[in-house]
């Protein structure tokens, strides 16, 4: 293989023979052998999907390798031990703006957050901070949370968290996609410098710019999984005797793919003017005091192709979706044909077709399932659907992916899928938000083809926002903004041609910068600090204090630092969503007060009447008994049987009572006589209490009646509650269960939502282990526990009047060991579940029923059967709930209660153990 | 409005939910093993109560009333001297210990009433009250019998004779059975709907939806049918095969009718879902909602403890609740036999409830779609 042959020359910073990884069924990597140079600028190009991004991912160890061998820095990826020794020496930058980066967190907290993870002390965290915000210019906008960067910087900020702990080897998997032209600039100069401070590095590149990639020193050029050749820039234009790189990577590609390839023919556009199609005056919208979109008017004729280009987050999207209604404006007017913009307009609607930024796809249907709904939806008739969806899967060369789902193809089909899920109704006007990023060239060679044939055949009007010079001069016109304001309108030549300069995106660097100095000290309109300190430097590291290898094998194990910077992390997290935390704490006292007044054991008012043949005083004296208790209500009498069965059919009485004729003579005269009694039994307990009030009722009045008590009394003494206050008995059961089903449900979603948000890379790739990730994102958690348990025992204490009567600090340290059993509990189902959906809905059925059910709030787990009896006892609520009503009624301590104790202490390493085993360290 | 958009996006609900195998085992299982594990819970409304006794007396009477007590009813009672019980309550070993005092049988016999102390640990809530009622009952009932072999006395002149309807064996696992399928019913519809609203906000696909010519009656509609429907489904499975089958609880009434019933709620619920997911604004938030509404719906509704035992402010409250409305209508229907005519004031009730919601839920619902993210 040339790749291997080649790189052997020079030492390597990674060593890979025979690579292969598969998703299923369908293969990323195919046998690839190559030596990645070490020094160098190494890039990786090639369209998507072609499996840059799984070699870096494996590379960097992310990934777990499933054949072949991947040396890196002198050692095996696959050994779970070298990983360990290598990952402070390499930084993973992975692909998606920001997408490691923690959105609530400010600049200063995540750089300061990936410190931590590498052990680093304050004064050396503070110092790299300084300096490499310092050089990148955000130290001016160190306190901006990530979410609310532009593109640019969030991919500076990604840059400086990947390089905190000088790496020598630094992955960037396509880290100027989506980025505007001004950015990419800086940041690849950025680059140049940082390796000019620490030459010994290492970096190695994904691209989808072919003329970033000429800045490289050496190139990988990758195919369907495979490695066409590599070599230097220069090297690959001779080889395949091209001008430029995206000629030579064509040259490079096999014959069958060359095939029919063109350059993009750009028609020009017919002279005779068409009707004004979108129409924008004064369009502003103000989120707060942030004004995203400032004043933009501008009209789009019909037939025109017109571009939008600007920085991330200058307000392209904010106007798109104010044109489509799907924001109000808080000024200015938008007409689209003509007609002013209404969310209600179903009509307008139909004749637009919308591709947002984020694919809008379903990835739970197939490529023809989303294609028929969305045709569905627009109203195509079904007796043309069939020909239409086969009608556009052709244009968009989807034919042959029509069963597969979206997220199983790259980018560029999926792209194309969008873009044919936005024409299957054939509108006149197409709305594209940046279309293409993420595409390779020849993906977007082919997007363009039909959009210029969709434009000039069709007369559709098209309004696209784009990152790349070469589309941006395909545009009839173009409009530049920034900061929420069109900088400059006019045809691609015209603006060009306007600021002297040589190329479209030499002139838009110009407006920009022209722009950003301009606004420097405007802290909204700033996005970009285009002069980073020019005195500040990359300082070489200084090595950590000395450490004996006792310190560093115990270290690596479990270091409170790297579990600390979690913690911090989740508490961050937390208070920046201040809803969720006062939803707990105030949803644990409002729950405390509707069960402990809701449940009470006194059951009242049950509904009662009376069948009565006798109508007697005997009789009527029966029943006053009955009714002159505080349990029943009487009801008007029964008249009959029929009568009888049906107010109890209708659930109208819970009992019902028949005296027989002659009941006071049969009484009277001392001979048996016998009262029938109804009870309603459709919900037993009830049933129960009714019957053991009638009993009880029946047997007084007897004595009462004959004068003579029984042959034995039966004192009973209510322990622990000798009043048989309801409260007393239901507060010290309800904190327990209040205390498991909140922390649990907090917990439940820490793991799961990095899963599905992707920052949980940064568990792969840094030095942090599970144990640490485990018990760092569950301390916060703890702590809000604690804090609503304090709330509810003084609120037991002062407005309920159950105060503990035993030991305060045994129920103290029950509560610490409990709350850690609960939110371990939510940690278990959050590394199990995929999905946060499922999360919740596991946790919901993991606690709900058998917290209230099997832990002897309501029946004693000793009465429990089956399955549930099992549960019952291993569930820490079970235990907990012995130490609350132990200390709370029952006047216990610590030595009373060993035995609840015990389960408990046990709980907690089980738990977090089978979150540690099932929580993966790499990427399957 | 377009029907046809309506069942189109249902479909597509449906065929999401098919996609992820996790959910749908989370589905069967609360309709199956959950529904089993909790009927089978607790066979009686009394079940294996322990009891310790304190035999003073060692009379013939007192091992009587010793033997008196046996399962399902009661565990073997567990002989124990004065001098333990005070530590064994306190450890929660027993519910109850009852002494009999010395001189007990003589003092019976000679007539002179003497008491028997029964001891009560109060914090174990019904178990506490049913079964000292019991206790009460069995011990009158041996000392009685024990007289009467001695005596030959009549039976007390007065007799009450009690009869259970409905449930003549107060088998607890009827009603728990119907309350769990209900308690699921209520909480996965509101997850389906719920998170799934905000899953397709944090994907931003219901936004691509809202620049469709589709409105948001038609989504919540289409939202609404489809989960309702899933749901449906699984609970007549469940009341066919796991209550009617497995658990071989009778049936009184209709079915169908509890169906009818079933889907009313379901029309409630799954609007109250949708407005979760428009008040959220993350799924962490959307947890925390979810724990705050499930427990006051499953606690107070009626299915776990009497209504008749709520303070009458939280009783008038949870008549807003849908689930009170549904336990009260699968109470009539299923155990007691009733039709339409006696139980249409709860499906009324669950009429206006999910219009309420529902349409609570729709003047939410453009409105803060377009704010997330």
């Amino acid at each position: 293989m040339t790749g291997a042959a080649e790189g052997s020359a020079l030492p390597a910073v990674a060593r890979l023979r025979d690579v292969g990884l598969a998703y299923g069924k369908v293969r990323a990597i195919d046998r690839v052998s190559l030596d990645l140079p070490a020094g160098r600028v190494v890039g990786l190009i090639g369209p998507d999907g072609v499996g840059k991004s799984s070699l870096l991912s494996l590379v960097a160890g992310a990934r777990a390798v499933q054949d072949g061998t991947v040396e890196v820095l002198g050692g095996s990826m696959a050994r779970a031990g070298h990983r360990k020794e290598v990952c402070p020496r390499i930084a993973y930058m992975p692909q998606g703006l920001g997408r490691n980066l923690y959105r609530s967190l400010s600049i200063a907290e995540n750089l300061d957050f990936f410190g931590r993870l590498f052990g680093q002390g304050k004064a050396e965290r503070e110092r790299r901070i300084a300096d490499l915000t310092a050089s990148t210019g955000l130290a001016p906008f160190i306190d901006r949370p990530a979410g609310k960067l532009s593109g640019g910087m969030k991919q500076k900020l990604g840059l400086c968290c990947a390089l905190i702990h000088d790496p020598d080897l630094l992955i960037l998997d396509e880290p100027t996609t989506g980025v505007d032209p001004l950015s990419r600039r800086q940041f690849w100069d950025l680059i140049d410098r940082i390796r000019a401070g620490r030459p010994g590095m290492s970096v190695v590149v994904a691209t989808a710019y072919m003329e970033e990639a000429a800045r490289f020193d050496w190139l990988v050029a990758m195919d369907e999984g495979r490695v066409l050749a590599t070599g230097s820039p220069p090297e690959l234009l001779e080889r395949t005797g091209t001008a430029t790189l995206e000629d030579a990577f064509i040259g490079l590609m096999p014959e069958e793919k060359r095939r029919g390839r063109q350059p993009v023919e750009i028609v020009p556009r017919p002279e005779e003017e068409g009707g004004i199609v979108i129409e924008a005056t004064g369009l502003t919208m103000r989120f707060g005091d942030f004004v995203a979109v400032d004043h933009v008017s501008l009209q789009i004729r019909r037939g025109e192709i017109f571009g939008f280009l600007g920085s991330n987050g200058c307000g392209k999207t904010t106007t798109m979706k104010m044109l489509t209604g799907l924001l109000q404006p808080s000024e200015g007017e938008a007409r689209l044909f003509g007609q002013p913009v209404d969310a209600r307009n179903i009509a307008t609607r139909r004749q637009v077709g919308y591709m947002s930024q984020a694919f809008s796809l379903y990835s739970e249907l197939t490529i023809r399932q989303n294609l028929e709904l969305h045709a569905r939806l627009f109203q195509v008739a079904e007796d043309v659907l069939p020909g239409r969806v086969a009608e556009v899967a052709e244009r968009f060369g989807l034919a042959d992916v029509m069963h597969a789902l979206p997220d199983t193809l790259p980018l560029g089909q999926r792209q194309r899928l969008s873009l044919a899920v936005a024409m299957v109704h054939r509108p006149a006007m197409l709305i594209l938000d940046e279309p293409t990023s993420g595409v390779d060239p020849i993906a977007r060679d082919d997007f363009w083809r039909i959009m210029i044939g969709l434009a000039r055949r069709d007369r559709v009007t098209i309004f696209v926002s784009t990152h790349f010079m070469n589309e941006a001069e395909r545009c009839d016109r173009i409009s530049l903004m920034h900061a929420g304001r069109v900088l400059v309108s006019d045809t691609p030549a015209g603006l060009v041609r306007q600021r002297g300069a040589d190329t479209l995106e030499d002139a838009f660097i110009g407006y920009l910068e022209d722009a950003v100095g301009g606004h420097a000290e405007s802290a909204a309109a700033v996005r970009e600090n285009p002069e980073p300190a020019p005195s500040a430097s990359l300082s070489p590291a200084s090595p950590s204090p000395a450490s004996t290898p006792g310190e560093r094998a115990a270290e690596r194990v479990f270091n409170p630092r790297r579990m600390l910077s979690y913690t911090l992390l989740e508490a961050l997290e937390l208070r920046r969503d201040p809803i969720r935390a006062t939803l707990a704490l105030v949803g644990s006292i409002l729950l405390l007060f509707i069960m402990g007044y809701g449940i009470s054991m006194d059951v009242e008012d049950l509904s009662f009447a009376v069948l009565d043949r006798d109508q007697t005083s005997t009789s009527r004296d029966y029943e006053l008994d009955l009714a002159g208790s505080r349990y029943f209500v009487e009801r008007p009498p029964i008249a009959d049987y029929e009568d009888l069965d049906r107010r109890m059919r209708a659930g109208d009485l819970s009992l019902a009572i028949e005296i027989p004729p002659g009941f006071g003579r049969d009484v009277a005269r001392g001979r048996a006589v016998q009262i029938g009694a109804w009870i309603d039994g459709s919900m037993p307990q009830r049933a129960e209490t009714v019957r053991g009030y009638v009993q009880g009722m029946h047997s007084q009045w007897l004595a009462a009646r004959t004068g003579a008590s029984g042959l034995a009394a039966i004192e009973i003494r209510y322990r622990y509650n000798p009043d048989v206050e309801s409260l007393k008995a239901i507060v010290p059961a309800v904190i327990p269960i209040l205390l498991l089903l909140i922390p649990a449900m907090l917990a439940a979603l820490s793991v799961v939502r990095e899963k599905e948000l992707g920052s949980i890379v940064n568990l792969y790739v840094t030095p942090v282990t599970r144990l640490e990730f485990l018990l760092g994102k569950q301390l916060p958690y703890v702590g809000l526990a604690l804090l609503n348990f304090l709330l509810m025992i003084a609120l037991a204490a002062t407005v309920f009047g159950v105060p503990p009567t035993g030991n305060v600090l045994a129920l103290c340290a029950g509560a610490v060991l409990y709350t850690m059993a609960a939110t371990a509990m939510g940690l278990l189902m959050s590394t199990f579940m995929r999905s946060q959906i499922a999360a919740i809905f596991g946790t919901a059925i993991a606690t709900l029923i058998p917290a209230t059910q099997y832990s002897g709030m309501i029946d004693p787990v000793s009465s429990l059967e089956g399955v549930a009896a099992f549960i019952g006892r291993i569930y820490p609520t079970t235990h907990f709930l012995a130490i609350s009503r132990g200390v709370f009624s029952k006047s216990l301590g610590f030595e009373d209660l060993p035995w609840s104790f015990l389960p408990l202490l046990i709980a907690i390493p089980v738990l977090i153990g089978l979150s540690a085993v099932l929580l993966k360290k790499q990427e399957s | 409005m377009q029907v046809s958009n309506i069942v189109n996006l249902g479909i597509k609900e449906l065929r999401s939910l098919a996609r992820d195998p996790m959910l749908l085992v989370l589905i069967v299982y609360s309709f199956t093993l959950a529904v089993y594990t909790a009927a089978t819970a607790i066979p009686e409304t009394l079940n294996k109560a322990p009891i310790a006794i304190v035999d003073e007396d060692r009379s013939p009477l007192s091992a009587r009333i010793i033997g008196a007590f046996y399962p399902p009813l009661f565990m073997p009672p567990v002989l124990i001297t004065p001098a333990e019980m005070d530590a064994r309550m306190d450890a929660g070993l027993e519910t109850f210990a009852l002494d009999i005092p010395p001189g007990f049988q003589r003092d019976v016999l000679a007539g002179r009433q003497p008491a028997i102390q029964l001891n009560v640990d109060a914090t174990r809530m019904t178990q506490a009250f049913s079964g000292s009622g019991y206790i009460q009952q069995i011990v009158t009932g041996e000392v009685n019998a024990f007289i009467q072999r001695h005596r030959g006395d009549a039976t007390p002149p007065v007799d009450l004779a009690l009869r259970v309807r409905f449930n003549a064996e107060l088998n607890k696992g009827w009603f728990g059975s119907i309350v769990q399928v209900i308690n699921q019913v209520t909480m996965l519809s509101i997850i389906l709907t719920g998170a799934a609203l905000i899953r397709e906000r944090e994907h931003g696909t219901i936004e691509h939806l809202l620049v469709m010519p589709v409105t948001p009656f038609e989504i919540m509609t289409a939202k609404i049918w489809s989960m309702a429907l899933v749901v449906l489904v699984a609970c007549a499975f469940s009341l066919v095969f796991v209550v009617q089958g497995l658990l071989a609880v009778p049936i009184q009434g209709s079915v169908a009718l509890f169906l009818a019933g079933a889907a009313l709620h379901l029309f409630a619920t799954t609007s109250m879902g949708i407005f979760l997911g428009t008040v959220a604004r993350s799924m962490p938030q959307f947890g925390m909602l979810l724990i705050l509404v499930m427990v006051p719906l499953q606690m107070l509704s009626g299915g776990t403890t009497p209504r008749e035992s709520m303070p009458e402010v939280v009783q008038d409250v949870m008549l807003a609740a849908p689930t009170t409305h549904f336990v009260a209508l699968a109470q009539a229907i299923l155990f007691r036999g009733a039709g339409l005519d006696v139980v249409w004031p709860q499906f009324l009730a669950l009429v206006v409830i999910g219009v309420i919601l529902f349409g609570l839920s729709l003047a939410r619902f453009r409105r803060t779609i377009a704010q997330m993210s």
